[in-house]
């Protein structure tokens, strides 16, 4: 990164400098409140790489840091506006005024259960999770999902009992707990999500008679030849084989 | 939306895809693939690893005098935590006992639970952050298993030791490949709900280095989908599974019989350390990338420190292949935010194309990751300088993506790759339309602490599996072969390790390894400032450390668990100089 080269132009899109080379933007800052204390951060900053510029080192509320985990669950408001804005703090941008606060964990009781006593309907859906019929239908978790997931519907799917379309619908659930969080019924909309997949993948799936086949072959030890054969070849054979294999 | 500056370079993608389209409609491969001599020379050139400061010398430890790659040279000579001698009390009087300790929050992990309570022992997971932050959580592509009749578990052997140059360790590979079709079984019966067929076989697609197409997915979520069904599996058990967070082990434990006994956790929160007295000790910890190897961004979770190389070998567990990094090929450069992102292999398993600036192809989409990503690295060097240039002084070149609908049909890309739409998207790029810019980001620990095929190690009690074991994928790892690795051995650690804790008998448990490690590191002149494990990157700007480290000690508040160096350039996200 050349940090010496001086840039007229605000505008980084036509930076460009007469080697043909794209010239190093200055960032512009913006003031945040991170939890409750303001803080001069880059305008291209995510949420996270925000507070970390700040000086705080998280513990609670960073994971994969690239939108799959759901550990960074964050709430904000924006001046002016009266609502309360979510988002995952790794793949969010700050913006000027915003007022954020990480939340560093969702306190819920996971349903225990043995997935191999259970059926595919809205009976289980009942016996694990009856807080779901308290849904009032009134969208807070869908307007609360940073993935913009339909999370009220999968939810009425799951009153309904359409565990395919209440896999279908979470598919992308990450898991944050905001809506959780935000339904007024109380809903732990997140791990009613990862129920309904479960029973999706174990009841619900076509079966492939390749796999069976596979298995039992190799449970007759039917490779057992080929194996032994490639472990005795040394380097040089091993490699002739390889290069000279076909490719589908 | 791409800036101005790039619309010359995407005009030419675009100009080129036709006849680019044409050629992966055709029978034969898009571009020719290398030879050996080919790979050879352009890894030993361009791959990360080649550089003449990627490795340095060993003094002390089990490895001494071996090259290993220096930031973990740096690790691994380096200070513990603990004062051993402050510890005494509490080792004669455990805070914790359990019969296995399972240490890690990730695949292998949950399956070491899982299959421990099955054979009758009550397992304690001990993790840094939650459980399920690991690098598990993130895969995306799919996981390689020889499931189709045109395919076999012995091909899959072949393919997987070629990509690692041959150096794999034989029985390791065939536990990989043997176990992978039973693999897909039993996850689909915990609930994983594979990509079909209508037919409902399993959909295939191929993935860098396979001969057949072989790898199983979860449309892009593979990651998510696994570990979010093996979490809940566990947090069905809370009788048996105990699961302490934010408690990450720093030391193991031996006994004075030299047999590995638990380890010292440290709490996040108190900064308390507390002992586990165990009788069989799991290692889980995954791998490395945020240590930045060579200042590269990574595709790594924020834990992934390398904690469980630098425990190991502080009791003197072997260590194998620790000399080879990988550097995933696709890493996203732009926009600045997501670099490093992961943009999945399935991409190019699907059709997708690398191009340099001038739309033209310049190497097989599908070769073993370290040929494709030298390839690139090659492309924007100063040989070829066919490089794409952004203004945060990144280089890289497109990965055409538009292909794939035209390949499969239209809707293909948003059902089958919906987390890199979206990723994409947050930025107003449609990556249905138009290309996405990559460069090479680390990735994976090739190598690790070296097991047998029953994940032991040559230390009694002490089992590996996942991406913190080495010798199965030798130096150089396939894709869709971690996300099997961490299935198989995670299975086979709970077996293994829960059998070994029902005949164990320990003796007294003893940091004396750790003070013998800080004698031989002041026997060879060794001066570090380093505190290993580190933990956590440090993502703080210099001038706010420098503020920290007026400290007495020299050790922030809080942050003792923290590189605390100072002019430490860590995590970045640039190569350096």
């Amino acid at each position: 990164m050349s940090g010496d080269q001086q840039n007229e132009t605000d505008d980084k899109n036509k930076a460009v400098s007469n080697t043909g080379k794209p010239e190093q933007p200055q960032a512009r800052m913006v003031t945040v409140s991170i939890m409750g204390k303001p803080a001069l951060v880059p305008d291209d900053s995510t949420i996270m790489r925000a507070i970390e510029y700040s000086g705080q080192q998280i513990i609670r509320g960073a994971g994969c840091r690239e939108g799959f985990c759901g550990a960074c669950g964050t709430i904000y408001r924006l001046p002016g506006d009266y609502r309360i804005h979510t988002g995952l703090a790794c793949t969010t941008l700050v913006q000027e005024g915003m007022a954020l606060s990480q939340i560093p964990s969702v306190p819920l009781e996971k349903a225990v259960y043995d997935l191999e006593t259970l059926t595919p309907d809205v009976d289980t859906i009942k016996e694990l999770y009856p807080v779901v019929f308290r849904c009032v239908a009134c969208g807070t978790c869908t307007k609360a999902c940073p993935q913009g997931l339909q999370v009220m519907d999968y939810i009425q799917s799951a009153m309904r009992g359409d565990i395919a379309e209440l896999m279908e619908l979470s598919y992308e659930c990450v898991g944050c707990g905001l809506c959780a969080l935000r339904c007024p019924s109380e809903i732990i909309q997140h791990k009613v999500a990862i129920l309904g997949k479960r029973l999706y993948g174990r009841y619900l799936r076509k079966e492939s008679k390749e796999l069976d086949t596979r298995i039992q072959q190799i449970k007759n030890r039917e490779y057992d030849g080929e194996y032994a054969e490639l472990m005795s070849l040394d380097r040089e054979a091993l490699s002739e084989r390889y290069y000279a294999r076909d490719t589908e | 939306m791409y800036p101005d500056y790039l619309k010359d370079s995407l005009e030419k993608v675009n100009q080129t895809r036709s006849k680019r389209l044409e050629l992966a409609k055709s029978d034969k491969p898009v571009y020719a693939p290398m030879n050996a001599a080919e790979r050879e020379d352009v890894l030993s050139r361009y791959h990360p690893d080649s550089a003449s400061a990627a490795r340095s010398r060993i003094r002390i430890g089990p490895n001494k005098g071996e090259q290993l790659t220096t930031e973990i040279t740096d690790l691994l000579e380096a200070h513990s935590m603990l004062d051993p001698k402050r510890m005494e009390a509490s080792l004669a009087n455990p805070d914790y006992e359990t019969d296995m300790l399972i240490i890690g929050g990730g695949g292998a992990d949950c399956w070491a639970a899982i299959t421990a309570i099955k054979n009758g022992i009550k397992p304690m997971i001990a993790t840094k952050l939650r459980l399920g932050d690991a690098n598990s959580m993130m895969s995306e592509g799919g996981m390689q298993a020889a499931v189709a009749p045109q395919d076999s578990p012995t091909r899959h052997y072949l393919d997987a030791i070629g990509g690692g140059h041959f150096d794999n360790k034989p029985e390791l590979v065939r536990a990989l490949t043997e176990d992978g079709p039973e693999v897909v079984r039993e996850l689909e019966n915990l609930g994983v709900m594979w990509d079909k067929m209508e037919d409902g076989s399993l959909q295939i697609l191929h993935g860098g280095g396979t001969s057949r197409k072989r790898m199983v997915s979860c449309r892009d979520y593979i990651g998510a989908i696994i570990m979010r069904t093996l979490m809940d599996e566990v947090e069905n058990h809370p009788d048996e599974i105990s699961i302490r967070e934010f408690e990450p082990a720093i030391e193991l434990l031996l006994d004075d019989k030299g047999q590995c006994a638990g380890a010292v956790l440290y709490n996040l929160d108190t900064e308390q350390f507390m002992v586990v007295r165990a009788k069989s000790t799991v290692i889980t910890t995954g791998g490395f990338g945020r240590l930045h190897i060579r200042g590269f961004a990574t595709t790594n979770h924020y834990g992934a420190t390398g904690d469980g190389l630098v425990m190991a070998y502080r009791v003197g567990a072997n260590l194998k292949f620790m000399d080879s990094v990988q550097y995933h090929p696709t890493g996203a450069i732009y926009p600045e935010q997501i670099a490093g992102f992961l943009i999945t292999e399935k991409i190019r398993g699907a059709g997708g194309q690398p191009l340099n600036k001038d739309g033209e192809l310049f190497v097989f989409p599908r070769e073993p990751r370290d040929v494709e990503s030298a390839a690139i690295i090659r492309e924007c060097s100063s040989e070829r300088n066919m490089g794409v240039d952004t203004a945060s002084g990144r280089s890289g070149v497109w990965l055409d993506s538009p292909l794939i609908d035209m390949i499969h049909g239209e809707g293909y890309t948003r059902h089958q790759f919906p987390g890199m739409c979206r990723a994409f998207d947050n930025y107003d790029i449609d990556i249905v339309k138009q290309p996405m810019l990559i460069y090479p980001s680390l990735h994976y620990q090739n190598g690790g602490i070296e097991i047998n095929e029953r994940c032991e190690t040559n230390i009694p009690g002490l089992f590996i599996a996942g991406e913190a074991s080495g010798g199965v994928h030798g130096r150089n790892r396939l894709m869709g072969n971690s996300v099997l690795d961490y299935n198989v051995f995670g299975r086979r650690v709970g077996k293994q390790a829960s059998e070994y804790a029902k005949s164990v008998e320990l003796g007294k448990l003893s940091l004396a390894h750790v003070t013998a490690y800080a004698g031989e590191m002041m026997e060879q002149g060794i001066d570090s400032d380093l505190i290993s494990p580190v933990i956590l990157p440090s993502y703080t700007p210099e001038d706010v450390r420098l503020h920290q480290l007026a400290r007495l000690g020299n050790i922030p508040a809080r942050h003792s668990i923290l590189r605390s160096r100072i002019g430490c350039s860590c995590g970045n996200g640039k190569e350096g100089k």
